[in-house]
Formats: structure tokens, C-alpha cells, sequence
């Protein structure tokens, strides 16, 4: 063992932009657009989280990589970001739970990173001046070609992305004899979802993020789901409708991050692009009925527009997000569904939101108490 | 739920004397506490004895009580003070609460309906009887390590048996750990047991099984009355069980926790502490985690107040836990509280950092000659710093700079040990040197699996070593002409100093420095913004770095700073450093009263510190801190960057004074004395040429290169012959010997552990009476703000003396040469600003024994004694903004005040208790009596030479 010198690399921002670091492996380029995500844990989640599909991931910690990875702690089969944008990458981990380094996990998942960028300064760029996309690369020499690239890939604002990540079959989690029979629709479900609905006694039918209603509906399922995922919801036109059926029919529903802004657009409340939205495991939210706070994992780039919400008369707030306000959790009046923006289910993050699959369960009893 | 409106009047507790456990941070959570409930228009009683804290400062709170921490005191002030409606015992550490505990049982709060807030009795009990603790945490699912009660000596043999060695012992009811210690094998654990028993006020050890080598972990946390509970700070200790937390290295964030593992410790830490009572404020919890892949998780403690961990969250996060908790006590809930640092997000969420911080404690053991310096269960540290770096390395590096014990960080400095023995005897058998012993294993080609073995330490901290160890190596192949700019800037960026470097490279430290300007490898400042930026941040807390460039659309390349600099006129302060023997607290009281005058003054103030404990490195201190080590090369950037007018020394004790020539040869003002006077001051040949020429009387005295020379000077000095190093801070390696072969054999002990530095021999005055005076000089008048004498004879060092303000037995022939020698010695000196002058008394003559010109142990003391603000008012002289005229001093002290130094002995079973020339103690408090005939002053007068070494 003995020093080791890096290649050099840059990120480089639609406008312009350019931040010097070093490449982590090999050489390479990688396309997205640029998000930081604040955790002080969780990477490995963060990285195979779907929602992420298509994001150049800059992670604040100063150290990624400490602990390894593990091939349990996974929020989906492989690494969904775009690429990765570090400060400090552990080359050595410790962990003894641990199945093999980040390096070599993002290797096999042929995830081009780079690190010793000033990701703080970049951080404050982005909160500045809003979410756009990004290249990194080794070819530091070529930066006009690069900017060239870049000005070809498409703009997140009105991108629908859930078929790049959702599941092609439908397909099982869970007990098949759990009390409870659960369908949900693939945005880009994270697995935490399903490991906390299988936990709570449900057998959990996944659909394809095109699946119709009447299909969901032929397996008789006791509630349904709308999972999180990428990209804009308001192309997301069949996931629309479905949630429609849905809350025309009372069924139990119960939606997560994308799926929350689904409900919500069914409900004729439009989602906007936030500037850089919300990615970090601190965020604070207020459940409006209880009164009290919770920690809370979140990721989105999209939100639900406030004031329609408001005018609404059909919806509910239950949850706003403490630092900007913005709409964290909505009910449907009269109806037996209830969405929120951020992640009760962590991975990463607090659970100090779990009660939320708690909730959905007994919006389920409900109905099969009334059905029986 | 807003503020409660029945709260009008709260009394605080505070922490009493510094002692090893429990040192200034609490002056810290104090502080921020009484501003808290002060800004919400509450009225604030406080009591505490220690007169060195910025708390007790008269406007700190609507009423100070400087009285002993008694119960006596509390119903003396209740009874003043009808009004007082509750009590909040969560910020003066274990003393405050178990004062609190104590009244309660008296029934005292009752009778004056007094609530307590911040706490409940319940919890506090519950958490101190550690039976109790661990029924109740098994009753909640919460594992703990087997574990069993025994309150006397057989039933501890019992368990004993039934559990089988290594164990710990802990004794109920104590701090800091006293009365804790591991048994590894079966003949010391008879020794061991009846210790604990003995410590324990309530004749109770708990016995453990011990978790050794088990990773460890503290979480900070705060919850409110609506029960929101937030994490604040996660901590991992490099350091896994086995030794003190507060003797450990520790680092935050944690650094190789999973988020799965993390998650389950944060619900338990939610869980224990929502269990232990109800109740708003802060708490801590500490957690062990098994290093194998089960990762299980055991909870050890948790302490339901502010800690002196929680001045470290607070310090390492920006997020002011001790701010926060007062105002929940009072009916605040966390969703209607704003982030103090953004001042535009929630106050209900939980810090990130795109930082890292390490703390390493400070030792003395030099001072506890004999003392076993093994680190384990009880806590010997005396102060601790805190390196902030974008990375573990750099904050690491930091972190050793900032320890002031002649080092320049980790290698690269010629230092380290190169016994292979004596490593492997030193990995096994932590002490103060355990941070550089890890690399100097390392370097001696010991395996990272053994360096593991032995300490346990995490393999990606001893990794991380390894890195800085093959970058030094790297390093080493080059050249100052050779060097490129990604190598240089990799290790300013991993933390370096430019002497580690220029050591590696065999140059000049100036050269590294010339050659980072000409390569623009230029340090650069970030925020501590407890949000890793993701919000703007209103609070100008800085960290240095060295960071990758931008460009621009347009072009432009540049390192981004965030340290924006003003174009006011500033002043520098430069703090204290660690606290240690002979340098604590005052020192800190000082900073902060300096850096307050200059703002009155109309600069804008710059702290420089290091310490997380304290007051100066609260970010509502100064108009900007910077949190860095008080490290030459660190001082001179800050310095280039914000382009003060000027910078001040004399408040900062040795620490910032040390710095002085080498501010005056690189041409930056020194605000108040000069340096020459400094130096002239400090060197004994020219100063006593100039008490000389004034006719003022000083001991015989040489100084002496080698012992021989020592020797012959003997016989012209007479013995007694006090035998001191120069430059030395708290009369370290000072010694009186009485006789030739005493003297050889001090002289080779000090020449061999302090090399080429001179000594000084002074004939010592034996049974002499030892006074002091501290005055404000402008360079033409001089005012003594107080003379103290001490009650010991000279010959024991006056830290550790008990002393009266005035004096109580000096005639007024004395009283009037000490007076006459310290204006003459502050205007000959040119002094502007504080100096402190010792006498030793004899025959009704006053000799001059040493002068400081520069703020003193006892300048806190006199301001709080006679309630008037010194510092300030030297701070406004320094500056030239006032005059000794322009002050109407009133001094008011009816009576006499009593300095009472406090000692931590009982951390150190076998050290010798004897006082001497050396400082030993490491707090001190205040009593107020009216006359002389008081019974407290009569038997301190009568011991008063009891402890005097021979």
C-alpha cells in the first residue's frame, strides 16, 4: 500500500459552471441533473433509491464510504443516480456487515463518481440559483465538447421517468397469507415501502407504473398504493386516472412522494418544480391533526401547489413542511386516502413517521370491517 | 404550546468551582441560558461560587448570588426572593442537580413553592440509581450490559463470581466518573470495591460486565412539552469502551455508522429518554455498539441535562442546545422556535454537518507527579480543544495543533517514539500521547490489525492514519522545488501545517509558505451553518480549509470564501486555548469581557479560540468567530485576511502572550503593552536591571544554563533556592530545593525534559508572607483594582493559595510599598492595559517575586469581589479609546472576599496531596465574609500550613 494519485475531474453545470475534483475510479462522463442530498447517513439507500433516477447525486457528509455496503441495505436492485459527487470518498471501509466497498458497488453498478470537489460551494450554487442539469467527467482537457452533451439532455420540467424505473411484470412481496392484500403501483417503489407494509401482515401485488385500474382491482386487493419515484408527476396521466378510480370507489389508498402529487392532481391540484427541492433525512414536518413534529426523510424535486390545496374543497392539509411551508401531507375528504411528500418508510432516515403505515392499516380494517 | 405565562422569575443553578468532570462548559450552557430566559423577559436568579465565569457577571442575570452551592444559600435566597417561581437545575452539571435533589428531599422547594423545570426529580433519580435505571430500561425492551447493585463488600465478591473478569466497578452518585474502574483480574478487584464503596455517598457500586472494545456512541437530545424529541449531535468516540468518555477522542458525525444502525440508536435514545419522566430540556444518552456483524446495540447512560458533551454538539453543529433546552423549560415547544444560525428555518429538526470535528481532552499528569496517567473509566482530562476540518484528517490535524503541548500535528515533526516496545506498551495503555502514538505505530511499520487488536480502535480511523502517514511519505520524495501544487494542496487540505511539511521536505517553514502564495494555495473559510448550506445562514461561525477552485460562466477561477471581510475597523482576540492547570477559565472570562469592550468601543470583534467548552467560542460573543486552533500559521492567515488594527494578547493567558514576538516580527500591532515590555517583563535580567534603577527589592537570583553552573550560583544565592524553568505557565517544573544535591537532581530533571531553555534560580524567602496587586496602567497613570494576600506562606504557588481581598494582616508600610512598587513597575514597564505583580513580605519589606503584564488568574476574581468590570475597562485603555481618568471606579466590598482554590485529588488516589511552587488545583471559588473573626477564614488561617511540601 502506499500513496495514490488520482485523475482529475470536473462537474460541469448547464450555465456554465465548472467545479475541479478528482476522479474516484476510472475515467468517465456521466449526464443528469445536479441534487445534493444532506444525510449524515444512508448513502448506499440514497444511491439505489429509484426516485433518483436520472440525478446527479452530490452528497454533503464530508466522508462517503465508511462503512462499505451492505447487499441487504438496498432500496431497489441497482444504483439509480446518475452519478455521484463527493468531498471525501472512503476508499477503505469498516464494517464486519459489510459486503464490499463503495467503490467496488458502484463499480459493478458502472456508476461513474468524483470527489475533493468543494461540494459545500456547489451546494450553495444550487440552493442559489436552482436545480439544473450537469455532466462529470475525466476529460478535463475537452470541456467545450462537453458543454455541447450537455446542452442535448432533456430538462427534468415536464420529464416523465417512472417507466424508466419501474418494474416491467407485475410481481409479489410479502406473505402470501398476510391478512392483508395490498396493491401498488410502481413509480419507482423504494423497498423499504414494501418491507414496512409486509411487516404490518400485507401481501403486496407490485403493478407496472401503466398498470390500469381494472387490473389492480382483479386481484381484489383490501388497499392500494402509490408508490414514489422520479421525474415530473403531471405526465404521469395513467397513474392519474388510476388514483381517480380509486378514490371514486372509496377504496382505501395510500400515497408516498410522487404518488402524493398523483393524488393531489387527481384531485385537479397542480404540482409545480420546486427550485432545488427537498433531499436530506432532517427535514421537519408538522402533523396538523396531532400538533406535533417529526423528523422526516424527504426527496423531491416537485411539490403540490399550496394554494390550490387550500381553495380546495375536497382535500385536507394534515402536514406542512416547518422551513418553507410547503405541503407536506394531505387526506381527501370523505374519502379513505391519504398522501404524503416525504418518506415514512426511511431507508435512509428517522421512522419517527412510521405511524403512517399504521394509519393505512387501519384505513384498511375500516373498509373490510364495512365490507364484510 | 407557547411560553408559559406563570413563569415569571426563575432561579438558575449554576456549577461551582471548575474541577475535573466538570469544567467551563457550564459557564457556557449558564450563560446561554440566562440570556434565553432573559430575552423572554423573565426575571433570573442565579447562585454560584465561581467567580471566574462570565455567568455571574453582574448583567447576566437580575440577581447574582456568589455563595457557596448549599442549601443554606438556596433558602437564603428564596426568602429574598418570594417571587421566584421555579427552579432549573440542568445547566451547572451534576453539582446543580444534586443540589436540586438535595432541597428537594429537605422539602425546600415545596416550602417556597418553587417548581422545577427542565428536569424531574424522577428522572434525575432514576438515571442516577443505576438499579433503577436498568429495571426500568429492561421494562422498555432497552438491552443493557449484565449488570448488578451491591452496597457491600460480600455481595460484590458475589457478583464477582457470578460474572467473571474483565468487570467495572462505578459508585453511585458521582462525577466524572470518580470511583469507576476496570478489574481485569481478581486480585485488584479487592482494592477496587472498597474504594467505590467508600466514594459513593450512598455506600453503592455498580458492577458490570465490561464491554470492552465495544464501539461507543453519544447522541444529544432535546425534547419539548409536546414531546418532540430531536436529535442534536451524534458522537463517536475513536476511542471504543473503555476509557472516559470525556478522556476520549471523539468525532462527530459519527463516522462509520450505517444508516440502519444509526436509526434503531436514535429510536432507543427517543425511546429512553421519552421513558425516564416527563419533562422539556435537553439530554444525553450514551450507547455501546458490538463490532461484529450483529451490531447490537447496548445503552450505558443517559444524563437527563445539558453535559459537557452537549457544549460540544453545541460547538460541533452550531445548533445552541443550552439556548434551546432553557426555553423549552419554560413552555416553548421546538415548531415555535426558529434555527438560531439560519435565523429563517425550524428549530424542530436535526443538524447536518459537511464538516467534521474532533476533540481531543487535554491532560495535566504532569502536575499529579505519581499519578497513574492509564486512561479508563474515570475521567482525568483537564480541558479539551476541538478541530473543525472538511475531512477527519484535516480536523484531526487541527486538533493537535491546538493542544499546545509543542507539537505541530500528527508526524513530520521528528518527535514521535521510535521504541517498538514502548509503542506496543503505549497502544496498549492509553494516555495523553494516545493520538500520536497511533501514528508513530504506524510509521514504525506496526500492522493496522495489530494497532486494532490491541486498541480496538475502528479500522477506517486507523486507515485513515495510514493515508496521511503514505501522503507524508510521498511528500518526503520531494523537494521544495519539486513539490507540485496537487501534492502541496493535498496535504494543507488534509491539514498539514506548513512546518510538518517544510520538515518533510527538509526546508523552511517559510519557504512552504511562499511557495503556497505563488502556487495560490490559499486557506479559505466555511460556515458552521448547522444545515451543510443548504440554507443561508445568518451567523458568522468560520472554519478554515483548503478547497478544489470554481470557475465561473465567464471565466473566473477562484477558491470560495465565505468569510466575507467588512471594511470596520477590527480588533483580534486571541483566546486561551485548552483549559488547563494554571490556564482556565479566567483566562476565557477575559476574552469575553475584551472582546465585549472592543465591540462597545465600536470594532468589530474577531475571537480566535479552540476550546468547544467555553463562552469566547459561543458564536453570540464576537461579531465573528473563528474556530481555530491558536497555531502561529492559522493566527497569521486569519490575520491576512480580515486585516485587523490590531491584535490582543493579554487576555488570553500564556497561550496568546506566547504568540506576541512573533506578531511583533511580522510587523502586526499588538494592542496595549508592548512587546518589548512583554519580553522585558519576562526576562529576569533586564527586569531586574530596571527594579534596580527604581530602588525596588527583589530576592537574590541567576540563571543557569547547565548544572554545574546552577551549582556554583548556589553558593552566592544561599539556599533556600526556588528553581524554575523560564517561560512557563502555572510554575510548571518550579521546585524549591534545600541543599546541593536536591538542586543537581531538579536541574538534570528539568534540562532533560524541557531542553535549552534557561533556568532561573531565585534565592526563596522562607517564611515570607505572599501578597499580590493587579492594576490598569494607560502609560500614565496606573489604577490597583486590588491587592490580595495570600493566607499560605509563601512557597505555595498562588493558584493554590487561599486568599483575601483586601489583605487582612499587611501594615500600612507594606501596603504603601506595594503600592508605590506597582505604579512604578506598571509606568517603567510602559504598560498599557493589566499587570499583575507578586510580592513575597519579609521583615516589613516587600520584594518583587515576578510581574505580569497581562491579565491574570485574579483580575475575574477582583471585578466580581469589588463589582466593577476591569477587563472591559483595561480593554477600552488598550485600545486608546479611554483613559485611567475618563473611569469612575467605585469599588463596593464590605468585608473581605476569600479566593478558595479547589482541587481534583480525588482523581488521582496515590498522587501527593503536598502544595508547593507548582500549581496543582484546578477551580476556584468565591466566599464573602464580613470580618475577620468569620469561623470559615479562622480555619483556613489555622491550616494554612498544613499541605505545604517540605
Amino acid at each position: 500500500m502506499k500513496y495514490k494519485a488520482r485523475k482529475k475531474a470536473v462537474l460541469l453545470l448547464a450555465d456554465g459552471t465548472v467545479f475541479y475534483g478528482k476522479a474516484v475510479g476510472g475515467e468517465g462522463t456521466a449526464f443528469g441533473e445536479v441534487c445534493f442530498n444532506t444525510g449524515m447517513t444512508g448513502y448506499q439507500e440514497i444511491f439505489t433509491d429509484p426516485s433518483y433516477f436520472g440525478q446527479i447525486m452530490v452528497t454533503t457528509n464530508a466522508h462517503i464510504g465508511n462503512y462499505g455496503t451492505n447487499n441487504d441495505e438496498v432500496e431497489s436492485g441497482s444504483v439509480k443516480i446518475a452519478g455521484l459527487v463527493c468531498k471525501n470518498f472512503s476508499y477503505d471501509y469498516s464494517r464486519v456487515a459489510a459486503d464490499q466497498s463503495l467503490e467496488d458497488f458502484l463499480n459493478k453498478n458502472n456508476l461513474f463518481a468524483i470527489s475533493d470537489v468543494d461540494t459545500r460551494a456547489l451546494v450553495a450554487y444550487i440552493r442559489d440559483n436552482g436545480a439544473q442539469n450537469a455532466l462529470i467527467s475525466t476529460n478535463v482537457d475537452q470541456l467545450e465538447a462537453l458543454k455541447e452533451q450537455l446542452a442535448q439532455v432533456p430538462d427534468m420540467n415536464g420529464l416523465e421517468l417512472a417507466s424508466k424505473v419501474s418494474t416491467k411484470e407485475p410481481y409479489f412481496y410479502g406473505d402470501e397469507n398476510a391478512t392483508y392484500k395490498v396493491a401498488a403501483l410502481d413509480l419507482g417503489i423504494k423497498t423499504n415501502i414494501l418491507r414496512n407494509l409486509a411487516k404490518r401482515d400485507c401481501y403486496i401485488k407490485v403493478f407496472p407504473f401503466d398498470t390500469a385500474f381494472e387490473e389492480m382491482a382483479a386481484w381484489e386487493p383490501d388497499g392500494y398504493f402509490l408508490s414514489n419515484g422520479p421525474g415530473d408527476p403531471e405526465p404521469l396521466k395513467g397513474a392519474i386516472n388510476v388514483a381517480k378510480e380509486i378514490l371514486a370507489k372509496e377504496l382505501p389508498l395510500f400515497g408516498i412522494c410522487l404518488g402524493h402529487q398523483v393524488i393531489a392532481l387527481a384531485n385537479g391540484i397542480s404540482t409545480y418544480k420546486m427550485h432545488n427541492g427537498h433531499r436530506g433525512i432532517n427535514h421537519p414536518v408538522k402533523n396538523l391533526v396531532t400538533g406535533k413534529g417529526e423528523i422526516t426523510s424527504q426527496n423531491h424535486g416537485f411539490a403540490v401547489n399550496r394554494e390550490e390545496t387550500e381553495n380546495n374543497p375536497n382535500v385536507e392539509i394534515t402536514h406542512v413542511h416547518l422551513n418553507d411551508d410547503t405541503i407536506a401531507g394531505l387526506k381527501v375528504k370523505d374519502k379513505n386516502a391519504f398522501s404524503v411528500q416525504y418518506h415514512p418508510e426511511a431507508g435512509p432516515g428517522p421512522n419517527d413517521a412510521t405511524y403512517l403505515f399504521d394509519q393505512f392499516i387501519e384505513n384498511i380494517k375500516l373498509t373490510k370491517i364495512t365490507t364484510i | 404550546m407557547p411560553k408559559r405565562k406563570d413563569l415569571k422569575s426563575i432561579l438558575l443553578i449554576g456549577s461551582g468551582p471548575i474541577i475535573i468532570g466538570q469544567a467551563c462548559e457550564f459557564d457556557y450552557s449558564g450563560s446561554q441560558a440566562l440570556r434565553s430566559l432573559r430575552e423572554d423577559g423573565i426575571e433570573t436568579i442565579l447562585i454560584n461560587s465561581n467567580p471566574a465565569t462570565i455567568m455571574t457577571d453582574p448583567s447576566m442575570a437580575d440577581h447574582v448570588y456568589l455563595k457557596p452551592l448549599t442549601t443554606k444559600s438556596i433558602v437564603e435566597i428564596l426568602k429574598k426572593h418570594p417571587n421566584i417561581d421555579a427552579v432549573l437545575p440542568t445547566m451547572g452539571g451534576q453539582t446543580a442537580l444534586n443540589l436540586c435533589i438535595e432541597a428537594d428531599e429537605k422539602g425546600i422547594w415545596e416550602d417556597f413553592g418553587v417548581e422545577i423545570i427542565g428536569v424531574d426529580i424522577d428522572a434525575i433519580n432514576i438515571t442516577e440509581d443505576r438499579e433503577k435505571f436498568r429495571e426500568l430500561m429492561l421494562q422498555i425492551g432497552i438491552p443493557m450490559a449484565p449488570q448488578a447493585t451491591a452496597t457491600s463488600y460480600l455481595k460484590g465478591k458475589e457478583i464477582a463470581q457470578e460474572f467473571g473478569f474483565p468487570l467495572v466497578i462505578r459508585a453511585s452518585f458521582t462525577l466524572g466518573g470518580a470511583g469507576a474502574s476496570f478489574v481485569h483480574h481478581k486480585d485488584e478487584f479487592d482494592e477496587l470495591l472498597t474504594r467505590g464503596l467508600e466514594i459513593s455517598p450512598i455506600h453503592e457500586v455498580m458492577i458490570d460486565k465490561a464491554l470492552l472494545g465495544w464501539k461507543e456512541y453519544e447522541l444529544e437530545l432535546l425534547r419539548d412539552d409536546n414531546d418532540n424529541v430531536v436529535i442534536i449531535c451524534t458522537i463517536e468516540n475513536m476511542d471504543p469502551m473503555g476509557i472516559h468518555t470525556g478522556d476520549s477522542i471523539t468525532v462527530a458525525p459519527a463516522m462509520t455508522l450505517s444508516d440502519r444502525t444509526f436509526q434503531k440508536m436514535r429510536d432507543m435514545a427517543i425511546h429512553m429518554m421519552r421513558s425516564i419522566g416527563d419533562f422539556a430540556g435537553g439530554c444525553n444518552v450514551q450507547f455501546a455498539v458490538s463490532p461484529d456483524d450483529n451490531e447490537d446495540i447496548i445503552a450505558i447512560e443517559i444524563n437527563p441535562r445539558v453535559s459537557r458533551s452537549s457544549a460540544l454538539a453545541s460547538k460541533a453543529t452550531g445548533y445552541p442546545i443550552a439556548k434551546i433546552a432553557a426555553k423549552l423549560a419554560i413552555g416553548y415547544t421546538l415548531d415555535e422556535l426558529e434555527n438560531q444560525i439560519t435565523k429563517s428555518t425550524s428549530a424542530l429538526f436535526e443538524p447536518t454537518l459537511d464538516y467534521v470535528i474532533v476533540k481531543i481532552p487535554r491532560w495535566n499528569f504532569d502536575k499529579f507527579e505519581g499519578s497513574d496517567r492509564t486512561l479508563g473509566l474515570q475521567m482525568k482530562s483537564v480541558g479539551e480543544v476541538m478541530g473543525i476540518g472538511r475531512s477527519f484528517q484535516e480536523a484531526l490535524h487541527k486538533a493537535t495543533q491546538s493542544l499546545e503541548i509543542k507539537r505541530n500535528g500528527l508526524g513530520a515533526d521528528g518527535k514521535g517514539y521510535k521504541d517498538y516496545n514502548l509503542i506496543l506498551d503505549k497502544l496498549a495503555h492509553a494516555s495523553w500521547d494516545r493520538v500520536f502514538v497511533i501514528y508513530d505505530a504506524i510509521q514504525m511499520g506496526i500492522p493496522l490489525s495489530r494497532i486494532h487488536e490491541i486498541t480496538k480502535i475502528d479500522m477506517w480511523f486507523l486507515k485513515q492514519y495510514e493515508e496521511l502517514y503514505f501522503l507524508e511519505k510521498e511528500i518526503s520524495n520531494y523537494t521544495i522545488d519539486t513539490l507540485n501544487r496537487d501534492l502541496l494542496l493535498e496535504a494543507k487540505q488534509k491539514g498539514y501545517g506548513d512546518r510538518q511539511i517544510a520538515h518533510m521536505l527538509g526546508c523552511l517553514e517559510s519557504q512552504v509558505y511562499n511557495k503556497r502564495e505563488e502556487l495560490g494555495i490559499n486557506r479559505v473559510y466555511k460556515l458552521v451553518d448547522t444545515c451543510a448550506a443548504e440554507f443561508k445562514a445568518a451567523t458568522p461561525y468560520y472554519y478554515s480549509t483548503f478547497e478544489s477552485e470554481v470557475t465561473t460562466p465567464d471565466g473566473q477561477t477562484f477558491v470560495e470564501n465565505e468569510s466575507v471581510v467588512s471594511d470596520k475597523k477590527k480588533i483580534v482576540v486571541l483566546g486561551s486555548g485548552p483549559n488547563r492547570i494554571g490556564q482556565g477559565i479566567e483566562f476565557d472570562y477575559c476574552c469575553v469581557h475584551g472582546v465585549l469592550a472592543a465591540a462597545e468601543a465600536g470594532y468589530e470583534t474577531i475571537m480566535i479560540n479552540c476550546n468547544p467548552e467555553t463562552v469566547s467560542t459561543d458564536f453570540d460573543t464576537a461579531d465573528k468567530l473563528y474556530f481555530e486552533p491558536v497555531f502561529w500559521e492559522h493566527i497569521y492567515d486569519i490575520i491576512r485576511h480580515e486585516k485587523p488594527e490590531g491584535v490582543i494578547v493579554q487576555l488570553g493567558g500564556q497561550t496568546a502572550l506566547k504568540l506576541a514576538e512573533k506578531l511583533d516580527k511580522y510587523g502586526i500591532k499588538i494592542i496595549g503593552t508592548s512587546f518589548e515590555s512583554l519580553d522585558l517583563a519576562e526576562d529576569r535580567g533586564s527586569f531586574s536591571t530596571l527594579l534596580a534603577e527604581n530602588d525596588i527589592p527583589y530576592p537574590k537570583f541567576g540563571v543557569a544554563e547547565t548544572a554545574d553552573e546552577a551549582l556554583k550560583l548556589a553558593d552566592e544565592l544561599d539556599f533556600p533556592l526556588l528553581v524554575r524553568p523560564s517561560y512557563v505557565l502555572g510554575g510548571q517544573g518550579m521546585k524549591i530545593v534545600i541543599n546541593k544535591d536536591e538542586l543537581e537532581a531538579h536541574v538534570v530533571d528539568l534540562l532533560k525534559s524541557i531542553p535549552n531553555n534557561k533556568l532561573l534560580l531565585d534565592h526563596y524567602l522562607d517564611g515570607a508572607i505572599e501578597a499580590e496587586a493587579d492594576a490598569i496602567c494607560d502609560g500614565e497613570d496606573v489604577y490597583i483594582i486590588g491587592i490580595m494576600e495570600h493566607i499560605e506562606p509563601c512557597g505555595i504557588h498562588s493558584g493554590d493559595s487561599n486568599a483575601t481581598l483586601p489583605p487582612f494582616n499587611l501594615g500600612d508600610l507594606v501596603l504603601q510599598q506595594i503600592k508605590d512598587h506597582t505604579r512604578k513597575i506598571a509606568l517603567s514597564l510602559n504598560t498599557v492595559g493589566l499587570i499583575n505583580i507578586q510580592f513575597a513580605v519579609k521583615d516589613d519589606v516587600v520584594y518583587i517575586i515576578e510581574a505580569n503584564p497581562r491579565a491574570s488568574r485574579t483580575v475575574p476574581f477582583i471585578a466580581k469581589a469589588y463589582k466593577e468590570p476591569y477587563v472591559n475597562y483595561a480593554t477600552k485603555v488598550m485600545l486608546g479609546d479611554k483613559k485611567i481618568k475618563d473611569f469612575d471606579f467605585k469599588p463596593e466590598l464590605e468585608g473581605y472576599a476569600i479566593k478558595q482554590p479547589v482541587f481534583s485529588f480525588n482523581k488521582f488516589p496515590k498522587v501527593n496531596k503536598n502544595l508547593g511552587p507548582e500549581m496543582k488545583s484546578t477551580g476556584e471559588s468565591i466566599l464573602f465574609i464580613d470580618s475577620l473573626k468569620d469561623d470559615e477564614f479562622y480555619n483556613l488561617y489555622a491550616r494554612r500550613k498544613m499541605y505545604l511540601s517540605k
